[in-house]
């Protein structure tokens, strides 16, 4: 009986302990982008114009098991000739320590824009894709995803 | 600096859209994480990447410390002439890597 309690005890130190330590973990974490920081950097790229909803595709999976490498594709739709094409297509997300994630500088001569790669991610969060076109337009799409094991958290 | 895999088309047909994929080994290390020390790890990222064709620029990409490691890109380029593609990805040390690929088009 008092070993059975006795090993219940230090379970619960175990557990104790292991509890202060994802504190010590969640206080050592360093800054995070906010939704705030991302409007930011949103705005550093875009300048003074007007971001439209429409034209680009942000292909990402909603339910992300490894937040280390998150598959993710761009489309936008435009016609990709010398007087009509995308120019950059920059990715954006919230939780991150950093809002910015990749741009892509794109050429009439891609002759589609579509563009892949793979991004890491530090929790559930917002992604946004925005191009700018040739025209000096802006247009945006979010996706919104859930990611189990986020990038970032083991040392 | 690194090892890299490119797939490019050996043969297109002229004005076809052909798919590029680069993929380099790097640990894109963010300068956020902690080392065994407590310390945090000093950021090593590659921050450029680059691919001309025949010497024009047809695609770069600026990369932060959200790209995952080994980066890997796709993108589509109108297979115009014969030539070589050249591929270049600058780390934060300033070191580049340098890959080609010859593509024939008829």
């Amino acid at each position: 009986m008092s070993t059975g309690s006795g090993s219940l005890m230090v379970r619960r130190r175990d557990v104790l302990t292991a509890g202060g330590g994802l504190l010590a973990l969640i206080v050592a974490r360093p800054a995070r982008a906010t939704p705030e920081s991302m409007a930011a950097a949103i705005k550093a790229f875009v300048g003074e114009s007007e971001v439209q909803k429409g034209k680009v595709t942000l292909d990402i999976p909603p339910l992300v098991e490894n937040g280390n490498s998150v598959p993710l594709t761009v489309r936008v739709d435009s016609p990709m000739t010398p007087q009509d094409y995308v120019r950059t297509i920059a990715i954006f997300n919230e939780e991150n320590p950093q809002p910015n994630v990749v741009n892509f500088h794109l050429s009439p001569r891609a002759g589609r824009a579509v563009v892949s790669t793979r991004i890491r991610l530090g929790d559930s969060q917002n992604i946004v894709a925005i191009a700018q076109l040739s025209d000096g337009t802006f247009w945006s799409d979010t996706a919104e995803l859930i990611v189990t094991l986020p990038a970032c958290v083991e040392s | 600096m690194a090892r890299a895999l490119i797939n490019v088309p050996p043969k297109a047909k002229r004005g076809e859209i052909i798919e590029i994929k680069a993929l380099i080994s790097h640990p894109m290390e963010t300068g956020y994480r902690t080392g065994p020390d407590g310390a945090l790890v000093p950021r090593d990222i590659i921050n450029r990447f680059l691919c001309t064709y025949n010497g024009e620029e047809i695609f770069s990409a600026d990369l932060f410390p959200a790209v995952a490691a080994n980066p890997f890109f796709s993108f589509t380029t109108v297979a115009t002439e014969s030539g070589r593609l050249a591929f270049r990805w600058v780390d934060d040390k300033g070191q580049a890597h340098l890959e080609t690929a010859e593509i024939i088009v008829e």
